[in-house]
């Protein structure tokens, strides 16, 4: 394998985990405050479909991106006033929520567009493009630092470092803020913050706020930075995979960037190596190497790589003791 | 404290959720442009208006039934089971070997063979997931979706490299031995003297659906299994003090779920596609959901809240056709919206009713 | 004359049905020490979680140093200067102390200024009043005596004047007590106001400068603490005056039924709880375990009731108990005449949503009586069996289709005893069996443990309670750090020599002479 392959490999990584990464930081946010969040799937779908409907219409990727991220927060919202306010089953609202995204946005879809649930191809301003950092070009022949730099750091579109930069962010609210402390601490024990007089539904509100913002972004790049366009069930599992990678990485940030970038270069090799000729075993089939995410996630989940301990009052409704 | 009368527990609260959820997709349609209450009119008229449509409705049903079971059965032990369209679809492959690897004499033979092969390969399908949830905690819901993903790219590669006849160009498999032909509504009905349509796919699966509802009744509330089952759903500390084992509860629990959805192949499969297809579930996994959540887990219910979806399934068709801006993904939306309002916000109407109930009690 | 600190004008809150404050009234001077008093389940924590904001009462008014107040939330209380320690603390586990002390009282947006002035505070607090703590500590490291310092200082840090602490003594040692008495002692000369809420009238004398009595969510009595005597106060709280310790014929014992050996017993985190103890339980008698709460008991009765694995060796008549691996879980141990009622009977001992009848067969749903057939459960039989038993322990309502969750603490562990009793155990292994439990059902709950010891069972009784201890064991070892600090027979111990082995204090038998003495005078 020469430098080109390896820089390309590492270029569609990034490409590829960045979906990963806001759905990944979302989660975090979310599950940090205690609220378990299974319809990240749901959201990532949701703002991909109407960030690439509204840059069809409108023209404006920008106006697009808008759009998908109101979509996501409307189903946090949702999320919110069943888990929070009504204490409902979170699973059982994440579920709910993966349906409605993938059925509004097919149906909606087609009522839109008529070609079978999809978006029209998006071009120009209706898409994010690549941005060229400074000096790409001028560095592009230097040896190793060039392709390095030119190829694989820079070109990306704007979303890619707009993640890239959430992580460290989300590590400094986290731990550096008074809205971090008290934001771990209502996963950890609502009860010390609620006696502290903070209201624990609001906090809970705003992570799950929060979660549907990162999940909005990651919808829009996905449907106007990664593709040029919606197609139907575009999300295909990456929220959960998300949420594989979210425990991988132990709730902290760093780690999530680490995890997420995995499943990124993981995705990049099945894209790339269609079928893998193996001495002694013949080739791997295609449709194992498309699989190979799904069985990653399920390795992760075994837990083959560490015990991670939860926030303690995950998924737990707060209810005031009697 | 809060006792309710038990019909507003069972029946009340679960239909004002129903309405509630029938309302916001009420609300779905008018934003699309078109008339609610026409579409309503639509599906109801399309679903049972004509033993035609009952012929579907009732098809639709019985696969809901399964899958609807297996999420109810994993859902008493507190396991929830989102792996019904994977495990459904491994029923499939189960069913098809028995249907195309022996030449069946009569369908009285195949029969219960495809229900054993059905049932073995879903629970295959669920077994790892049980294992790993019961031995290392490994999120149930999380891996049971992984596995509906893998278990479509399985699907395409044993059609393809092995159930594909020669020269064929669709991936699916040659038809099934005709010894194998389950008998359609219209030929078993025949038989009792009554003119049933030709074409709706329904068959004596349903008879095995609803033997199904009675024997899973059984396993829950009659057996001491079903009782260690309920028992670790409702209290898993309590089960271990008991000496209720974990591990085997989680394990028999999913197996079991696993093989009811595989037995929906049963009807899909063998009853009316009469090969393997390539999606030959089409989410009835996925409404298995909403099914067990609406019957409240329970048998009777969950028949109940099958048949509401077995006329939503067929009455949608009908609506696509008639209107077709209404697309069948109308129905998913539907479904989404019954878990909503059933399983995620039942507090919301709930605690108005208990209150309600409170307070006209402390009035008498 | 100065208005009152705190002064309660007839605060009513019901829950439901259930009325857990009814009509009160109470005026609490400032710089006084107050206590009030009243078993479990008066309406003390109700009306203290009213007076900080946690519930809202139905009815009534608060007046904070003469002013009246409305208190919708924790934040108004805090802002009037009432601060509390609640009996089970609100600490987050994995934060340090000093990210405690600052959650929800932080200046400003970032961080890090808050802490700093935060550790200074503490320095001067720690000097001040005996209330040190290392403030980068995590609280899962601390001992529950310096978490309950935490949230003394969390109360201080935000300028409390006011403090509450409910039931502050349940977890601690008698030294760990006095310990925080003194610092009660000196928050009240520097001019704060306590409220002491308790069910120990000991703690009450000691002190307290004024004592309010509550009893079924009334206020019965507000007397001078040199006013009164224990005796006293009891009548007050339970209405009638107590009975203090059931009859019983001296203990007949017969041949060995527990004969432990060097156990040892680590928790899921890898933590040994219990450390090489041994002890001997024979036909007849009740051995009972005293010690503060966490030393070690609830590990005891999970390796007992096959809910733990441990190592070392127990016998039961004789014959070697498998304490981890294959025949160890709590099926098993039922096979060998162990029956064992939890220390928490709403989290392991009843399934809540179980109705009686299934919760009267529950972990024994495999004996003859319960089964049909190979795989049926015999209905019939198992509802008439609870019926009879019902009857026969006098639960009430005597309904077998009612959820356990619907019945009081009292019945509902009637329930669990009289499943556990009837399978004429050898070994009887019983945790705080009537904490939570009205006065009523204690005597009845009592004098069966006794029956089961005279019929010939051997009883291993773990209670926090001593009035408990001494009312029903025959022999008494105490726990402390996961081993036996002393075993004494009861007739010839006392409160004072119990409570010194309970703080791993070991004493010589002088001293025990002398300090029994002056606990009897």
């Amino acid at each position: 394998m020469d430098l080109l392959v390896v820089v390309q490999l590492l270029d569609s990584m990034l490409r590829l985990s960045a979906p990963l990464l806001f759905a990944c930081l979302a989660g975090l946010y979310s599950e940090r405050a205690g609220i378990f969040d299974i319809g990240l799937e749901g959201k990532l779908l949701a703002s991909a479909f109407f960030s690439a409907a509204f840059a069809a219409i409108t023209g404006s990727v920008w106006l697009g991106m808008a759009a998908g991220i109101t979509a996501s927060v409307l189903l946090a919202l949702i999320h919110g006033v069943a888990s929070i306010t009504f204490r409902g089953n979170q699973l059982i609202s994440g579920v709910a929520i993966n349906f409605l995204a993938s059925g509004l946005t097919a149906l909606i879809g087609q009522n839109w567009f008529k070609i079978g649930g999809r978006t029209p191809s998006l071009s120009g301003d209706a898409r994010f493009l690549p941005v060229d950092l400074p000096f790409a070009s001028a560095l592009a022949d230097v040896p190793i630092i060039g392709p390095l730099y030119s190829d694989l750091i820079s070109g990306h579109t704007i979303l890619v470092y707009v993640g890239l930069l959430a992580v460290p962010t989300t590590w400094w609210i986290l731990f550096r803020t008074r809205f971090g402390l008290r934001l771990r601490a209502v996963g950890e024990n609502p009860e010390a913050v609620d006696t502290g007089g903070i209201s624990v539904t609001r906090l809970r509100y705003q992570a799950t706020l929060i979660c549907g913002l990162l999940c909005g972004l990651g919808g829009a790049y996905l449907a106007t930075g990664m593709a040029a366009g919606f197609i139907k069930d575009m999300s295909a599992g990456k929220g959960f995979m998300a949420l594989a990678a979210l425990i991988f990485a132990k709730w902290r940030p760093g780690y999530a960037l680490y995890a997420c970038l995995l499943f990124g270069l993981l995705e990049a090799i099945a894209i790339r190596y269609q079928s893998i000729q193996i001495a002694g075993v013949g080739t791997v089939p295609v449709q194992f190497m498309q699989a190979l995410p799904y069985i990653l996630t399920i390795i992760i989940l075994a837990g083959f790589v560490g015990k991670a301990i939860p926030p303690r009052a995950g998924g737990v409704p707060y209810v005031k003791e009697r | 404290m809060n006792k309710l009368p038990k019909w507003v527990d069972v029946a009340l609260i679960p239909f004002i959720n129903l309405v509630l959820a029938l309302l916001v997709s009420g609300l779905v349609v008018l934003w699309i442009g078109e008339n609610p209450l026409h579409a309503m009119q639509i599906i109801v008229q399309g679903s049972l208006g004509s033993a035609y449509g009952l012929g579907y409705t009732l098809y639709y049903t019985t696969n809901f039934v399964f899958t609807g079971l297996a999420v109810a059965v994993a859902f008493q032990a507190r396991m929830f089971n989102i792996g019904g369209e994977g495990q459904a679809l491994l029923g499939g492959v189960g069913v098809a070997i028995i249907c195309l690897g022996v030449n069946w004499p009569h369908w009285l033979l195949a029969l219960p063979a495809a229900i054993v092969a059905g049932a073995l390969f879903g629970a295959g399908w669920s077994l790892i997931p049980a294992y790993l949830q019961a031995k290392r905690g490994s999120h149930i819901v999380i891996t049971t979706i992984m596995f509906n993903f893998i278990a479509y790219s399985l699907m395409v590669y044993l059609l393809v490299n092995h159930f594909k006849p020669a020269g064929e160009m669709a991936p699916e498999s040659a038809a099934f031995v005709a010894g194998s032909h389950l008998p359609s509504g219209h030929e078993a009905l025949g038989w009792l003297g009554i003119n049933f349509p030709k074409s709706p796919p329904v068959n004596v699966s349903f008879i095995v659906a609803l033997i199904a509802c009675v024997l899973v009744w059984l396993l829950i509330w009659r057996t001491r299994l079903g009782y260690a089952i309920r028992a670790f759903g409702l209290s898993e500390t309590a089960a271990s003090y008991a000496g209720i084992s974990s591990f085997r509860i989680i394990m028999v629990s999913m197996l079991i779920s696993g093989a009811l959805a595989g037995l929906m192949a049963v009807n899909s499969v063998m009853g009316e596609a009469e090969r393997l297809l390539i999606d030959s579930v089409q989410g009835a996994g996925f409404v298995g959901i909403a099914v067990a959540l609406m019957g409240r887990s329970h048998p009777l219910g969950v028949l109940l809240a099958a048949l509401l979806f077995g006329l939503l399934y067929q009455g949608g068709a009908e609506l696509e056709f008639e209107l077709p801006s209404v697309t069948r993904e109308m129905i998913v939306v539907i479904q989404g919206l019954v878990i909503l309002f059933t399983g995620a916000l039942e507090n919301m109407v709930r605690l108005p009713v208990e209150n309600y109930f409170i307070r006209r009690k402390a009035g008498n | 004359m100065t208005a009152p600190a705190i002064e309660l004008r007839n605060i009513s809150k019901a829950f439901g049905p259930v009325q857990a404050n009814k009509d009160i009234s109470i005026s609490v001077a400032p710089k006084t020490i107050h206590g009030i008093v009243g078993e479990n389940g008066a309406g003390k924590s109700t009306l203290m979680s009213i007076l900080y904001g946690f519930y809202r009462a139905d009815k009534g008014e608060i007046f904070v140093n003469g002013e009246q107040m409305d208190i919708p939330n924790s934040q108004a209380a805090i802002a009037a200067g009432i601060g509390m320690v609640h009996q089970h603390f609100k600490l987050v586990q994995n934060f340090t102390v000093l990210e405690n002390v600052v959650l929800g009282a932080e200046d400003q947006i970032l961080l890090q200024p808050s802490l700093e002035k935060a550790r200074s505070l503490l320095q001067e607090l720690a000097e001040g009043y005996e209330l040190k703590v290392d403030p980068d500590a995590l609280i899962e490291e601390l001992s529950v005596g310096h978490q309950q310092r935490v949230e003394i200082l969390k109360a201080l840090y935000r300028r409390a004047n006011i403090l509450i602490l409910d039931e502050p003594t349940g977890v601690l040692t008698p030294a760990e007590a006095d310990h925080l008495f003194r610092i009660l002692r000196s928050l009240r000369d520097e001019g704060k106001t306590i409220i002491l809420i308790t069910h120990k009238l000991r703690e009450i004398m000691a002190v307290t400068d004024t004592v309010s009595v509550m009893r079924r969510g009334e206020m019965t009595a507000t007397v001078k603490t040199t006013d009164t005597n224990p005796q006293h106060l009891a009548e007050l709280m339970v209405g009638r005056s107590v009975l203090l310790r059931l009859q019983k014929e001296k203990a007949d014992p017969g041949s060995t039924v527990l004969k432990i050996d060097n156990l040892c017993v680590s928790d899921s985190r890898g933590v040994e709880r219990l450390k090489n103890i041994s002890m001997q339980v024979r036909q007849g008698e009740i051995l009972g375990i005293a010690g503060v709460d966490g030393n070690g008991q609830s590990e005891l009765l999970q390796v007992l009731g096959g809910l733990a694995t441990g190592t070392g060796s127990v016998e039961i008549n004789g014959q070697e108990l498998p304490l981890s691996g294959a025949g160890s879980d709590a099926q098993a141990r039922r096979e060998w005449g162990i029956a064992h009622v939890p220390e928490d009977r709403q989290l392991l001992g009843l399934v809540m949503d179980f109705m009686a009848w299934e919760n009267m067969a529950f972990g024994y749903q495999h004996d003859e009586r319960c089964r049909r057939g190979p795989f049926l459960m015999d209905i019939q039989s198992m509802q008439d069996y609870c019926r009879d038993k019902m009857k026969q322990f006098d639960v009430r309502p005597p309904s077998i289709t009612a959820l356990a969750k619907n019945f009081s603490g009292g019945n509902q562990q009637k329930i669990v005893l009289a499943r556990e009793i009837d399978r004429n155990p050898d070994l009887l292994v019983v945790g705080q069996p009537t904490r939570g439990v009205d006065v009523g059902a204690i005597e009845f709950i009592h004098q069966q443990i006794l029956d089961l010891r005279d019929a010939g069972a051997a009883v291993l009784l773990i209670s926090v309670e001593l009035d408990e201890i001494f009312s029903l064991a025959d022999r008494v070892a105490v726990l402390f750090d996961g081993r036996i600090v002393g075993e004494r027979v009861v007739s010839e111990t006392n409160e004072g020599e119990l409570g010194l082995l309970m703080a791993g204090i070991a004493e010589s038998p002088a001293q025990a002479e002398s300090r029994a003495i002056s606990v009897t005078a």
